[in-house]
């Protein structure tokens, strides 16, 4: 939905470019072109990575190893997959609301949703390339922590 | 030839990596292969408009703009723009990076640039619909409370963690990826 959005927005957009100045429409396209290609190959070793990750720790795998324990144990392992794995939105929510439901507790679940979308390790060589080692470093390393305070704060809101 | 085949060389470690992982163990391999296909899918889908736009923006908008939206002055309406456009995304969060890329090359400031990831990775409008569904609007509720100033916080924190040299460093690389 808010794909095709995009693409009717980029297309009045470049319409519009190209009704006011045709050369700098062209010179658009090309700096489009270009800098996805600079950062093609990372973006695909990053696929491929996620498409292991994934086959390896797929939601039953993920729900095995979450359902069993509990209490800070199970914070941290939570915390520590959902760090390495990138799965989106619409496969990780169903995955928490499963987990509720066999048992997980709040604070758990909250925990590797947080991680999952604050802290990405598979894309730190991606991150590095526009922001340098030490905000990339500190950006997921302060997500890191910040995820167990925002798991506490949903814990005590809603659990 | 050479100097694409050093580029894409992760890439090819990779792809022969899976393809070993499908001989070793068949079921495995297939698995992370469709998995991959349907993710260079959607990769496929959701970039090229975002990098046409990206386009557009580095040709048609002025440094002194943006840095007036976005910029070290810019007061409240920079953090809040950077928040409403990092939420308005789609896509993975790896998208949003040549977007930080283009908004840094145009001068807007670091930690604001650093909201718009935030709100990129926790805060995307059409993913908040999709967690009220799936964990109900409590828990979507609580988590945005609470993200909305954590994302600031570590915005800052991050920004105040570099030196003035680190974040000349970032600016310059940012000048030169594009």
């Amino acid at each position: 939905m808010i794909t095709k959005i995009f693409y009717a927005m980029a297309m009045v957009l470049l319409a519009v470019s190209f009704a006011k100045d045709r050369k700098k429409t062209r010179m658009a396209l090309k700096k489009a072109w270009k800098s996805f290609e600079n950062i093609l190959p990372q973006f695909l070793a990053i696929i491929i990575i996620i498409g292991i990750m994934l086959a390896v720790l797929s939601p039953d795998t993920i729900s095995r190893l979450l359902g069993r324990e509990s209490g800070l144990l199970g914070m941290i392992m939570a915390s520590i997959i959902g760090s390495i794995t990138l799965i989106p939105g619409f496969v990780a929510f169903p995955l928490a609301s499963a987990l509720l439901k066999n048992g997980a507790g709040f604070m758990q679940v909250a925990v590797f949703i947080s991680t999952l979308m604050m802290v990405g390790i598979v894309t730190i060589p991606v991150e590095m390339k526009y922001f340098g080692k030490k905000a990339t470093i500190a950006r997921n390393a302060l997500g890191f922590v910040f995820s167990f305070v925002i798991a506490a704060f949903i814990g005590v809101m809603v659990g | 030839m050479i100097k694409i085949a050093k580029r894409y060389r992760l890439f090819f470690i990779l792809a022969g990596l899976n393809l070993a992982l499908l001989v070793i163990n068949p079921s495995l391999g297939q698995k992370s292969f469709s998995i991959t296909w349907s993710n260079v899918l959607e990769m496929l889908s959701v970039l090229p408009p975002i990098f046409v736009m990206l386009g557009l923006l580095d040709v048609w908008v002025e440094r002194e703009a943006m840095i007036k939206l976005m910029g070290e002055k810019s007061g409240i309406m920079g953090p809040g723009l950077a928040f409403l456009l990092g939420s308005a995304a789609a896509g993975p969060l790896y998208a949003a990076f040549p977007i930080a890329g283009i908004l840094l090359k145009k001068g807007s400031k670091l930690s604001n640039v650093l909201i718009f990831i935030g709100a990129w990775s926790t805060t995307k409008i059409p993913q908040l619909l999709f967690e009220a569904s799936a964990m109900g609007v409590d828990f979507m509720m609580a988590r945005f409370v609470i993200n909305l100033p954590v994302i600031a916080l570590i915005a800052y924190a991050t920004e105040k963690m570099l030196s003035d040299s680190d974040k000349a460093q970032i600016y310059k690389s940012a000048e030169d990826l594009q």
